[in-house]
């Protein structure tokens, strides 16, 4: 502490110390929030569901998809990344996951939301496995902090089936 | 800066930091605004570096008071004896060395 710069070179020191404490303290914050978000989502309309020349089954489909997000919002959250996949079973794979639309979500206003969309992803899987098929949507979530820890959770909607024949 | 306004200051941008610290991180967190919590530390992280870091009159209260020359002087340091030589000596010494080196030719 004897000089000009010595004294300028502890302080900042110090003080750039106590700053990534208080980020760590802040992530630490975000455990003492339990949020409870809630999401329905809808098949509107499957308008295309047909067999593509590479042997492929294909479909374009119409989801109302609304959810409210707003309790994973805290003081440390930058956005939320959220995505609604389509999960179900083949005789080769357990578990298939199609992401068929996201979106990130950058304030607590704007995480209660109710939208129509087709498909942003194209819904299509490898042979011709999907007549008839039963399957889940799942709105799964990614929260960004401004510092610390990210947290990633899920909401599994089950109990959706294809047709039967395909639809041009 | 003297030996007490030293670790005045340094105790005192401790106390600052921290307490600047725990009202950013309070308010932030009450308002529910971490913009908020950074600007208040910025703050107070700046007002300790003006009242901390340049030499302000305060921190030199405490001068350090050197002994008085006197005190000096009655304890001398001892000096090298002056050792006194006649020329002739000096440089019969001074030459010395080359005289040896040149004793075989003589």
């Amino acid at each position: 502490m004897h000089s000009f710069v010595n004294r300028a070179n502890v302080l900042l020191t110090l003080a750039v110390t106590i700053l990534a404490i208080m980020c760590a303290a802040a992530s630490i914050s975000d455990t003492f929030n339990s949020p409870s978000p809630t999401a329905t989502i809808e098949v509107a309309n499957i308008h295309k569901f047909q067999k593509v020349s590479s042997g492929n089954d294909e479909i374009a489909m119409v989801l109302n998809i609304s959810a409210d997000l707003q309790s994973l919002f805290t003081w440390n959250t930058k956005q939320v990344f959220v995505f609604v996949a389509a999960e179900y079973e083949t005789k080769k794979h357990v578990l298939n996951q199609l992401s068929l639309w996201d979106t990130i979500i950058e304030s607590k206003e704007k995480a209660k939301f109710s939208v129509s969309i087709s498909n942003k992803y194209r819904f299509t899987d490898q042979g011709s496995n999907l007549r008839g098929k039963e399957f889940n949507l799942t709105l799964h979530w990614h929260v960004m902090p401004k510092t610390g820890k990210m947290f990633a959770d899920k909401i599994v909607l089950s109990g959706y089936r294809l047709p039967e024949q395909y639809k041009r | 800066m003297d030996w007490q306004g030293q670790k005045v200051a340094e105790q005192w941008m401790q106390i600052l930091l921290l307490v600047s610290a725990a009202i950013a991180f309070v308010t932030g967190y009450l308002m529910g605004s971490f913009q908020l919590m950074v600007l208040i530390y910025a703050g107070g992280v700046v007002l300790t570096a003006l009242i901390i870091v340049p030499n302000w009159p305060w921190f030199n209260r405490h001068p350090l008071n050197w002994l008085d020359p006197t005190e000096a002087d009655k304890h001398p340091k001892p000096q090298p004896a002056v050792v006194s030589l006649n020329l002739e000596m000096a440089l019969d010494y001074e030459f010395q060395p080359v005289r040896k080196l040149c004793e075989p030719f003589f």
